[in-house]
């Protein structure tokens, strides 16, 4: 895709690093003169973003790290001593925290951007799958990062997730004692957590440059799912990406901020400011609002194996998802049934997300306690969760490797630029179709 | 190299290769099995340390519970239940011996003989480790707020997502008033 550099040095010193150590040509090569497909949308900007959350991520953290304290005894005070005492601690940390959420807001548009366009098609399944392992390990940083204030919720979720380790037969008892280093869930427990946390970033960013590299070896996937063909389907990186991306960027900073200054404590629970105790669970307790769709899967299945195995089903179908779709066509757009039932799994998805945040056996509407079969009432968290669980293994196991052998895609463009330089507003004069050409 | 080792066809100037693929296989198992080795302490290092495993058992004076009062006390990190249950509570665990249970377990089981009014009990429920409160429930026992499993007056599992009854500790009554737990 890359093809040959046409990177030229300049200067004298750029010549003689070039020979030694190419790397003014990598970056050349890989944010100037890379050649984009010419009709990614704003859907496409969210690699960029994900770039920034993560140095966003890294370099908060660093800070937090220079005064938080890793014990039982003293990290609920060390975080409010960064709050009220360190200067703008409160800054640093609304930043890391409200950070975490922006973080998945961006992966999931990005990942369900993937899913629509049918980005984890042959020749980008490695590329996919590599997205699926820094979600994971996202999910994992995210989860150690929620144990460190010590609070309530900090504890409670963290003797819940460690548990559902001891769901697996024979190993799980012993995996979760290897976890806590103890008895239960305490001090050496948050060392080991405070540890991990600091070290998955890192990771992340290693598979992050495997991601882009596979990225830059299949080239970018685009909205019609077509592969470029000729110079005229591709435009620069520079300056058509690179403004593109700011300003997605921008306005992602400005959604950001708008939660940091104005509602900081939004998205996290008020729990979660009272200090661990042990002996006292929360009355209501719920894990992060990016884990829930997950945690109801967990609580749809009424066997607790079952229950364990579903929710790490959920993100396990992600990384078969290539073979999973039998579709020749890559891109939704053309995919009219296709395109239906992705609907629906967004809707099931953020259904399957508002169950989880409820108690099980609440009501869905409530007052109405007619829709009982037998012992159960389908009109209760639990049920709902259950249909939706049901969707969300059914898409990807039976409606995506059906689908492509029954449904009548819509005809495909030949080329990228074919719709675009026939479309009659271009006809005139072709200015707008191909402007990088015209000097 | 294996198979110029079987054809035997060893060129002249040139070592025995049976000496040669001896001597790979002799530095990788040697290699392979010193990381090995070397895997077993770093992973048992995670384990419960000499420290946390001293303080695993604590003594607790029971005079300070009355009848039908419950006392919280922590054990290796976790709430512990030491429950004083009334004429009631004991004869409704008793009748249920024959309900269908999803962990069977009659009540004699659970507590020590003739000690039938004290139940000692992890406070830990058996689906996720939340910590169940007394009084909730459909079985007058133990409910957990976390997932809804409900516990009856022996802490056997009646209801809900958890596997198991609640765990009994090893304990032993020291003296009429005084037990010892782990």
């Amino acid at each position: 895709m890359s093809g040959h550099s046409t990177y030229e040095p300049k200067t004298p010193v750029t010549r003689w690093l070039d020979s030694r150590l190419p790397i003014i040509r990598l970056g050349y090569d890989s944010f100037i003169d890379y050649p984009t497909p010419r009709n990614l949308n704003y859907w496409w900007t969210f690699g960029a973003i994900l770039s920034v959350c993560l140095v966003s991520q890294i370099i908060t953290g660093v800070i937090l790290v220079m005064h938080y304290n890793p014990s039982a005894a003293g990290a609920f005070a060390s975080v409010e001593h960064i709050m009220r005492d360190v200067n703008y601690g409160w800054l640093i940390r609304y930043m890391h925290a409200n950070g975490a959420s922006m973080f998945f807001i961006a992966v999931y548009i990005h990942m369900l951007r993937g899913l629509y366009y049918g980005s984890y098609k042959a020749p980008r399944e490695v590329l996919w799958i590599l997205g699926c392992i820094i979600y994971l390990l996202m999910m994992a940083t995210g989860f150690m990062g929620y144990v460190l204030p010590w609070g309530q919720m900090s504890f409670h979720g963290a003797v819940v997730i460690t548990n559902l380790l001891g769901a697996f037969p024979i190993v799980g008892e012993s995996i979760t004692t290897l976890l806590w280093g103890g008895f239960a869930v305490d001090n050496p427990t948050l060392n080991r957590f405070f540890a991990l946390h600091y070290l998955l970033p890192f990771m992340i960013a290693g598979v992050v440059v495997l991601h882009i590299w596979a990225l830059h070896v299949a080239g970018q996937n685009n909205p019609m799912g077509v592969e470029p063909k000729s110079k005229a389907d591709t435009v620069p990186f520079t300056p058509y990406a690179t403004v593109k991306d700011a300003f997605g960027v921008s306005v992602f900073l400005i959604l950001f901020a708008i939660f940091i200054f104005y509602m900081p404590n939004a998205l996290g629970h008020a729990d979660n400011y009272i200090p661990a105790n042990p002996l006292v669970t929360p009355a209501h307790i719920v894990p992060e609002w990016y884990y829930l769709p997950f945690y109801a899967i967990l609580r749809a299945v009424p066997d607790k194996l079952g229950g364990v195995l579903a929710m790490f089903g959920a993100i396990g179908v992600l990384f078969a998802l290539p073979w999973l779709d039998t579709s020749k066509v890559r891109s939704m757009r053309y995919r009219p049934m296709a395109k239906m039932y992705f609907a629906i799994l967004l809707v099931v998805c953020i259904i399957l997300g508002f169950c989880g945040a409820k108690l099980p056996d609440d009501h869905v509407i409530p007052h109405l306690t007619t829709f009982r079969v037998i012992d159960a009432d389908l009109n209760s968290f639990v049920w709902l969760s259950r249909f939706a669980t049901l969707y969300y293994f059914g898409f990807f196991l039976v409606i995506l490797p059906v689908l492509g052998l029954v449904e009548k895609p819509l005809p495909v463009p030949e080329t990228i630029a074919s719709p675009a330089l026939s479309h009659p507003a271009s006809a005139p004069d072709g200015a707008v179709a191909a402007p990088e050409m015209k000097g | 190299m294996a198979d110029t080792a079987a054809g035997a066809t060893t060129e002249p100037g040139q070592a025995d290769p049976s000496r040669r693929d001896f001597i790979h296989i002799a530095a990788i198992a040697a290699g392979a099995g010193g990381a090995a080795a070397l895997v077993w302490p770093f992973v048992d290092q995670m384990n419960p340390s000499a420290d946390t495993l001293a303080l695993a058992s604590v003594e607790f004076d029971l005079t300070k519970v009355a009848e039908g009062q419950q006392v919280t006390i922590k054990w290796r990190g976790k709430p512990l239940f030491v429950r004083n249950r009334t004429q009631k509570e004991i004869a409704e665990a008793v009748k249920d011996d024959t309900a269908s249970l999803p962990d069977p377990q009659t009540d004699a089981e659970r507590h020590k003989d003739g000690k039938a009014q004290w139940m000692v009990l992890v406070g830990s429920c058996t689906h996720l480790g939340c910590v169940p409160t007394f009084g909730g429930g459909d079985y007058g026992g133990w409910f957990c707020p976390c997932h809804g499993s409900h516990y009856d007056t022996s802490g056997r599992i009646r209801k809900g997502p958890a596997p198991k009854n609640l765990v009994v500790p090893e304990y032993e009554f020291l003296s009429d008033t005084k037990v010892k737990i782990g």
